[in-house]
């Protein structure tokens, strides 16, 4: 057992390295506060509720802007809408299709299995109506910044996308914000072309919740979460499933490797 | 894998029609059968055939991956989120390979040390610690290339700082970086070759491997001891004593990887590298994957001129050093005695060398400025000590402690500073 710890601590101190060579680690700026969310941790699932209505805040404030192009009205099944009520959605947009037999391209209804439609055909289109700014897209906004969709012990992209919406005030007395430009405490140098757009009933939530600001954040913090992975709830599920096996596993064959071993003393 | 090794009579017509032709049954059953290895080893000697059960899953999911990605610069990041959604378990193939790359370097570089602990690189396993060199050398190469492959940022802009190193050789760097990129820049003909590249060398590092396995059961496997096998009391067959030891440290280890695979998959990972390659926006702060710091920070360890060679070139120069180094190990260690346990001399500087390593990765990962820079040139300093001084320097002045006479002498209750728990006859 001596030489099995003195394994388990070597990987202990393998684990520590890498935790304190982590680049992330080395990005300044200010440090999101970590939020208590739902879906964190290992058992974490995504509030179905709060996916629904960050799919309305999505589509009424943020879509404006900012497309979502790795997200299907089909993949909207996975926030707990019916078949139907995807269709439904669906049915409400318009997408451009063609060429047809003369050659001319054209619109028509959505239908589940179509993309999300973009705000701008292009980035350039985006730039000039945006005073030059490129709104990112937001299908992997909250694994795409630190520390991304899991940390132990940091806050992840969730937390910053979550502070970023609600960290808007006036700059501190002396500095200077470019044209257009918003004071933000957690943007990266602070100055950022976004405007503070969710405010406390900027949207009617179907479901009735009071649709305060940091509601509407933490909402479509979740549903931006859940876009960035889909298959979220999935890989954790199937993750506890292969961890008790293996752990049994595991036991059986320490427990063969001692009989066997037995007869070796 | 002699070739001519014993054979055996077989009980099946058709298993013993074919080995007589072809002795493939019975060269399986001389060398994972029968194998003759040393009693005493500990689990530190688990980690080659785990090394080897991670090159396979490597392949398998990678050819996996392969059947849905496409190597071209327009498509590449889309086609991997493609494979995260909408490939079924694509999710599961995608994250167990890049996980994979993490765990086979830790398991590696613990292969290694263990290497390096116990003298396994003396006669007469040189040419063995030599092959094991070279694999590490195209896990590298394969490692880099993979991580160029979904497009993202910082698989752009590492591509970039990598390959733009071979400029700072000297009159020709400048036409070898653009034959590298096929271009004037990082582009999609750079992503192509990577991507065939990619898919080539693990097959190669698979021939090396069998070389590797080839030349360890030529002269057989070293020990903790140290000390050459006498006889057969001082082994036990391969089977079923450490295949059943190996397969419980594999159990072991499959529930740490796959933790990181269900539960913190992009824990190794860059944020970054989840907004699609951009030349135009260089991200703030270019790092490699965590098993390159070490090296990234002895390449930025140089930061001084020497003649006529620029700090840069000094720089490359000494990050391929540090690997190459490792092939002439066997000839700078003098020292007869193999394992560090008998080498009083040889532990407190080999430790400091283990944890030298480490402080690299930490230096590796933070901006080179302030005291970064000098710790970072002082690790460095002593890594290259370590081979060309102090190794060569103990093997005079070190009087190693006596050593046990045989393997199963040792490991009895009346050996030398050894627990006889365990391995005891």
């Amino acid at each position: 057992m001596t030489r099995l710890r003195t394994i388990a601590r070597g990987m202990a101190a393998t684990l520590a390295v890498i935790l304190l060579a982590n680049p992330a680690l080395a990005a300044g700026g200010v440090e999101a506060p970590r939020q208590q969310w739902g879906f964190n941790g290992i058992f974490g699932t995504f509030d179905r509720g709060a996916l629904q209505r960050g799919w309305q805040v999505y589509r009424e404030v943020c879509a404006s802007c900012h497309s979502l192009e790795f997200i299907a009205f089909r993949n909207l099944e996975g926030i707990g809408l019916t078949p139907e009520q995807v269709a439904a959605i669906a049915g409400e947009f318009e997408v451009q299709a063609g060429p047809n037999d003369e050659g001319e391209m054209y619109m028509r209804r959505a239908i589940p299995p179509d993309r999300l439609p973009k705000p701008f055909p292009n980035a350039a289109a985006a730039r000039v109506a945006n005073n030059g700014a490129l709104p990112p897209d937001l299908s992997l906004i909250v694994e795409a910044r630190p520390f991304g969709m899991e940390s132990f012990y940091k806050p992840t992209g969730a937390d910053y996308v979550y502070a970023l919406l609600t960290g808007y005030h006036e700059p501190p007395e002396g500095f200077v914000l470019g044209a257009g430009m918003y004071y933000n405490e957690y943007f990266p140098g602070h100055q950022i072309a976004m405007p503070p757009i969710l405010n406390d009933g900027g949207v009617t939530y179907v479901d009735g919740t009071e649709a305060t600001q940091s509601q509407q954040a933490r909402d479509v913090v979740t549903f931006l979460t859940w876009a960035a992975e889909p298959n979220l709830e999935e890989r954790r599920q199937m993750g506890v499933g292969v961890t008790l096996f293996l752990i049994v596993l595991t036991a059986f064959l320490y427990a063969t490797k001692r009989k066997i071993w037995a007869d070796a003393h | 894998m002699a070739g001519k090794g014993t054979t055996y009579e077989w009980q099946n017509g058709a298993v013993a029609w074919f080995d007589r032709r072809l002795p493939i049954f019975s060269m399986m059953r001389t060398e994972l059968v029968d194998y003759p290895t040393p009693r005493n080893l500990n689990y530190w000697w688990n980690f080659g055939s785990l090394a080897g059960i991670i090159r396979v899953i490597k392949i398998g999911t990678g050819v996996m991956l392969a059947m849905h990605y496409t190597p071209h610069a327009d498509h590449a990041f889309d086609s991997v989120e493609r494979i995260m959604r909408d490939v079924n378990y694509g999710w599961l193939l995608r994250y167990m390979h890049m996980n994979g790359a993490s765990m086979f370097f830790v398991v590696v570089y613990i292969h290694m040390f263990r290497g390096l602990y116990y003298g396994s690189y003396k006669s007469p396993r040189e040419v063995l610690w030599g092959l094991g060199v070279i694999i590490l050398l195209l896990m590298m190469a394969t490692a880099f290339m993979g991580y160029v492959l979904p497009w993202g940022q910082m698989s752009f802009w590492g591509a970039t700082v990598i390959t733009n190193l071979f400029s700072a050789i000297p009159l020709v760097g400048e036409s070898i970086v653009q034959w590298l990129w096929g271009g004037f820049t990082v582009d999609n003909p750079t992503l192509n070759r990577f991507f065939s590249l990619h898919y080539l060398l693990p097959f190669l590092i698979f021939g090396v491997v069998f070389l590797h396995l080839w030349a360890l059961h030529i002269s057989k496997s070293n020990n903790p001891l140290g000390i050459d096998i006498k006889g057969p009391q001082d082994t036990l067959p391969f089977t079923p004593y450490f295949t059943i030891k190996d397969l419980f440290g594999l159990g072991v280890f499959l529930i740490i990887y796959l933790f990181f695979v269900f539960f913190a998959p992009n824990f190794f990972g860059e944020p970054d590298n989840y907004i699609k390659a951009n030349p135009l926006v260089t991200p703030p702060h270019i790092v490699p994957e965590w098993y390159f710091l070490p090296f990234y920070a002895i390449l930025r360890a140089i930061t001084f001129d020497i003649w006529f060679l620029s700090a840069k070139l000094l720089g490359v120069i000494a990050m391929f050093a540090a690997v190459l180094i490792l092939f002439f190990l066997p000839w700078l260690d003098r020292s007869p005695v193999r394992s560090g346990r008998f080498r009083p001399l040889f532990k407190p500087f080999f430790w400091l060398f283990a944890a030298n390593c480490i402080l690299l990765g930490v230096v590796g990962a933070k901006p080179p400025e302030g005291n970064w820079i000098w710790i970072g040139q002082l690790a460095t300093a002593y890594y290259f000590a370590y081979f060309l001084i102090i190794l060569p320097l103990l093997s005079i002045i070190e009087r190693p402690l006596p050593l046990p006479s045989s393997i199963s002498t040792a490991v009895t209750a009346m050996g030398i500073g050894v627990p006889a728990r365990g391995v005891a006859e």
